[in-house]
C-alpha cells in the first residue's frame, strides 16, 4: 500500500512538474522577448524570435526522453553488437560470426520467418472474414466485442490460458485440457503438444493469432464500412454475387489498410517473447529471436554483446517496414 | 447492407459466426470456470463438466481402536466419511491399489473375523468379534461421485499466499504513473508539431513515425548499462520504480505524439486563428482550447498506455527485477507457472486476477480504444 501511495504521489509530483516546467518556461520566454505593449520592429522582432523558440520549448521534453530511451539506444545496441560481452573490447564481426554458426540462432530465425509467415496472414484472414460476416448480423457488435476481447489480455495471461486448453495427462486417465479431450473423444491419442518439435511452433503461434485477430477485425471493419455504397450497388445491379463482391469490389478497395494491418501484426511477431517464455521457454526447438535476446542478456551474468547483435538483427528485419511507414506518413501529409 | 445478407446464406453466417465466437471464447471461459472449481475436481476432470457429479477417489481414515464400543458381545467402530458433504460413495476398498474393491452397503472381509461396511452416505462401521488394538484407525479407500461444488477458496489462497496479492500492488504501482506522466509531455510535443510552423518540423515528424516500430529489444542493454551507470554513480539502487516509469515513458512516447498529432492536426483551422486574431498566445490556444477537444485522442492513448503497461512483462524484468518482492503480476505468473506448474487451481486463479484489470478497462472504454487503434492505423499507417 505504502509503494502505491508513493506512485501517486510521484504521479501528482511529476505531472505537476511537467506543469511548472511549461508554465515557467513560456513565462520566461515572454518576459525576455516581449511582444505585448511595445510597438514597431522591436515588437515584431520579439515576436519572430519566441515564434522561432516556443516549439522547441514545447518539444523539448518529449525530444529528450525518445533521444534517451530510443535513439540512443540505437545506436549503442549497434555499437555493443561489435564488443565482447561487458562492451569494452572491440571485437569486429565476431559476434556474428558466432551468431551464424549457433544452432540455436538458427533455429529462432527459422521459427521467426515461420511465426512471420502464419500469424500476420492468419490475423489478417480471420480479422477480414469476421469483420464481413459480423456486419451482416444484428448480433454482429456483441460478437465483435467477444473476439476483440483477448487484445486486452496480457501475453502471459493468455499463454496461461492456452497451456490449460493443451494440458496433457498421460494415456487412460481423464484429460482436463480441452484439445486432448476432443482428440480422445474422436478415438485419438494425448499428446504432450508442447513438447512435439516443429508443429509446438504452431501452438504457439495459435495463441498470437487469437490474441491479435481482434486488432485485424476491427480496423478491417472500418475499412468496409467506408467502401462507397456505389460501387457495391453498381456490382449488385451488374449480377455479381456475394463471393463476388466481396473478392473483386471490396477487397481490392481496402488492400491499403490490409497491408497497414498486415505489417502491424508482422512487428508485432518479430518482438514476440512473453509468450514463448511463459509457454517453453525455447524448449523443445522453439525458441525465437526475441527470447534468445533476452537469454544472452542474463545468461552466465550477461552477455551484452551477443544480446545486442541479436537485436540489431530483429532491427534490421523491421527497417524495410519502418521506411515504408515513413513514406506513407509523408505522403499522408503532403495531402 | 447488399442483397446477399437476404438470401437463406444469412443462417450459414449466423452459424459460423457463432461458432467463431464460441472458439475465441471458450478458452478464457475455462479458465474463469476453472478457478471457481473445487480444487480436486478440478485437477480430475474437465472444465466442460463443472455441472455435473464427478466421480473421485478418495481416501479416509476410520475412527481410532479407542473410540470402539462393545455392542451385544462385539466391538463397533462407526463414524462417517465425507463430513458435510453430499457425495455418494459407490464403492470402497481397504488397499490404495484397489480403492474400489467392495460395493457400498456391503460388509468387507478385513481379516480376523473383522469386517468393515461403508454405506452410501458416507457412515461406515467396523465390527470386529475381540478387542482392537492399536491407536491409528483403518484407512478407507473410495469411490465417490461427489456434486460440483463452487468456491472461492482457490481466489483466497493465491491472494494470501501465493504472493498476487502483493504483485497486485506493484502492477498498479508500475502502471498508473507509467500512463498519467508521458500524456502531457506528448501532448505539448504534439501540437508544436501539428500547429507551430519551424523549420525541421516534417524531418521529426518521420523520425518518430520511425521510432514507432523500433523493437524493444534494441533499447534493453543500452538502457540496463546506463542505469547502472546511474545508479553507481549517485550511489542508488538501479532497478527503481522511477526508473521503469522512465522507461515506459519513453517507450509509449513515439504514439503518444504520432496519435494526438494526428488528432490536433484535425482539429479545424478556424478555431485556432480566430482565437490567434484575439491575440491569445500559442500557450493559451494549447491549454484552453487544443488540450480539452483532445480529449478523446488523451483518453484512447491512456488505455494503450495502461493496457500496455499492465500487460507487459519484458521492461519489468529487466529494470524491476525478478525477486520476489518486485514481481508485477505478468512475472509472478510466469514464475507460478514454473514453479506450481501443475496446480492448476493456483494458475487459474492468479491468470484470472491478472487479466481482470485490463478487462474491465476494456469493457468500459472500449469505444475509445477503437477509435484509438483506427486513428493509428488507418489515418496514418
Amino acid at each position: 500500500m505504502q509503494q502505491l501511495l508513493f506512485a501517486i504521489m510521484t504521479m501528482v509530483g511529476g505531472v505537476l512538474a511537467c506543469a511548472a516546467y511549461f508554465f515557467g518556461t513560456n513565462w520566461l520566454l515572454d518576459r525576455i522577448f516581449p511582444s505585448k505593449g511595445l510597438t514597431g520592429a522591436q515588437a515584431s522582432q520579439n515576436l519572430r524570435i519566441t515564434n522561432a523558440i516556443r516549439p522547441w520549448l514545447f518539444m523539448a521534453p518529449a525530444l529528450f526522453a525518445l533521444a534517451i530511451y530510443l535513439v540512443y539506444p540505437v545506436f549503442e545496441s549497434v555499437r555493443l553488437a561489435f564488443h565482447d560481452r561487458s562492451g569494452q573490447q572491440f571485437v569486429g564481426l565476431s559476434n556474428f560470426v558466432w551468431m551464424f554458426n549457433d544452432g540455436e540462432f538458427r533455429q529462432s530465425i527459422f521459427n521467426n520467418f515461420l511465426w512471420l509467415l502464419v500469424v500476420p496472414a492468419l490475423s489478417t484472414f480471420f480479422g477480414l472474414v469476421i469483420a464481413a460476416l459480423t456486419d451482416r448480423i444484428w448480433w454482429g457488435n456483441i460478437a465483435k466485442t467477444l473476439i476483440f476481447m483477448p487484445m486486452a489480455i496480457s501475453f502471459v495471461g493468455a499463454a496461461v490460458i492456452w497451456k490449460f486448453v493443451y494440458d496433457y495427462r498421460s494415456e487412460g486417465s481423464e484429460q482436463i485440457g480441452i484439445l486432448n479431450a476432443i482428440v480422445v473423444a474422436f478415438g485419438g491419442q494425448p499428446e504432450a503438444w508442447m513438447t512435439i518439435p516443429f508443429w509446438n511452433n504452431f501452438f504457439l503461434m495459435v495463441i498470437l493469432i487469437w490474441i491479435q485477430t481482434g486488432f485485424a477485425m476491427v480496423i478491417l471493419s472500418a475499412a468496409l464500412r467506408g467502401i462507397p455504397e456505389e460501387t457495391i450497388e453498381a456490382a449488385v445491379i451488374d449480377g455479381a454475387n456475394g463471393m463476388q463482391i466481396f473478392f473483386k469490389i471490396m477487397v481490392p478497395q481496402i488492400w491499403g489498410t490490409i497491408a497497414v494491418v498486415w505489417t502491424t501484426i508482422t512487428i508485432l511477431v518479430l518482438k514476440v517473447f512473453d509468450i514463448v517464455l511463459a509457454m517453453t521457454n525455447g524448449q523443445w526447438q522453439t525458441q525465437v529471436l526475441a527470447n534468445l535476446m533476452f537469454d544472452w542478456m542474463f545468461r552466465g551474468g550477461g552477455d551484452f554483446g551477443r544480446g545486442a547483435s541479436i537485436a540489431v538483427v530483429i532491427m534490421i528485419l523491421v527497417i524495410p517496414i519502418m521506411i515504408w511507414n515513413i513514406r506513407n506518413a509523408t505522403k499522408e501529409m503532403e495531402r | 447492407m447488399i442483397a446477399s445478407a437476404r438470401s437463406p446464406l444469412i443462417i450459414v453466417v449466423h452459424i459460423s459466426v457463432l461458432l467463431l465466437v464460441a472458439l475465441w471464447t471458450l478458452p478464457t471461459a475455462g479458465l474463469l470456470i476453472s478457478s471457481l472449481r473445487d480444487k480436486d475436481q478440478l485437477a480430475v476432470s474437465g472444465w466442460w463438466t463443472a455441472l455435473s457429479t464427478s466421480s473421485q477417489n478418495l481416501t479416509g481414515r476410520a475412527a481410532s481402536p479407542e473410540a470402539q464400543v462393545e455392542k451385544d458381545g462385539k466391538f463397533v467402530i462407526e463414524g462417517k466419511l465425507l463430513e458435510g458433504d453430499t457425495a455418494k460413495i459407490s464403492a470402497f476398498g481397504v488397499r490404495p491399489l484397489q480403492p474400489s474393491a467392495f460395493e457400498a452397503g456391503k460388509p468387507a472381509d478385513l481379516g480376523d473375523g473383522q469386517t468393515l461396511t461403508v454405506n452410501e452416505d458416507g457412515s461406515y462401521q467396523i465390527v470386529s468379534p475381540t478387542k482392537m488394538e492399536g491407536t491409528r484407525g483403518q484407512r478407507i479407500f473410495y469411490t465417490a461421485s461427489v456434486p460440483p461444488r463452487f468456491t472461492l477458496d482457490n481466489y483466497r489462497e493465491v491472494l494470501n499466499a501465493a504472493g498476487i496479492g502483493s504483485s497486485f500492488i506493484n502492477s498498479l504501482t508500475v502502471a498508473i504513473p507509467s500512463t498519467i506522466i508521458p500524456i502531457l509531455v506528448a501532448a505539448f510535443c504534439a501540437y508544436a508539431l501539428a500547429w507551430m510552423p519551424f523549420p525541421g518540423r516534417a524531418i521529426l515528424i518521420a523520425v518518430i513515425v520511425g521510432l514507432l516500430v523500433v523493437p524493444l529489444q534494441m533499447s534493453l542493454i543500452p538502457l540496463l548499462k546506463l542505469y547502472n551507470g546511474v545508479g553507481a554513480f549517485f550511489g542508488v539502487p538501479a532497478k527503481t520504480y522511477v526508473g521503469i516509469w522512465l522507461a515506459h515513458m519513453g517507450f509509449g512516447l513515439p504514439l503518444a505524439v504520432y496519435l494526438l498529432r494526428n488528432y490536433m492536426a484535425g482539429l479545424p483551422r478556424e478555431i485556432l486563428e480566430s482565437a490567434r486574431v484575439d491575440g491569445a498566445s500559442d500557450f493559451d490556444i494549447f491549454v484552453k482550447i487544443i488540450l480539452p477537444l483532445s480529449f478523446p485522442a488523451l483518453a484512447s492513448f491512456s488505455i494503450f498506455q495502461f493496457l500496455w503497461t499492465w500487460n507487459d512483462l519484458l521492461v519489468a524484468m529487466v529494470f524491476l527485477g525478478t525477486g520476489n518482492d518486485e514481481l508485477v503480476l505478468t512475472g509472478r505468473l510466469v514464475n507460478l507457472l514454473g514453479s506450481r506448474g501443475g496446480n492448476w487451481e493456483i494458475l487459474t486463479a492468479s491468470a484470472f486476477i491478472t487479466i481482470i484489470v485490463p478487462l474491465i478497462v476494456f469493457f468500459s472504454l472500449q469505444r475509445y480504444l477503437v477509435r484509438g487503434l483506427l486513428s493509428g492505423s488507418v489515418k496514418g499507417g
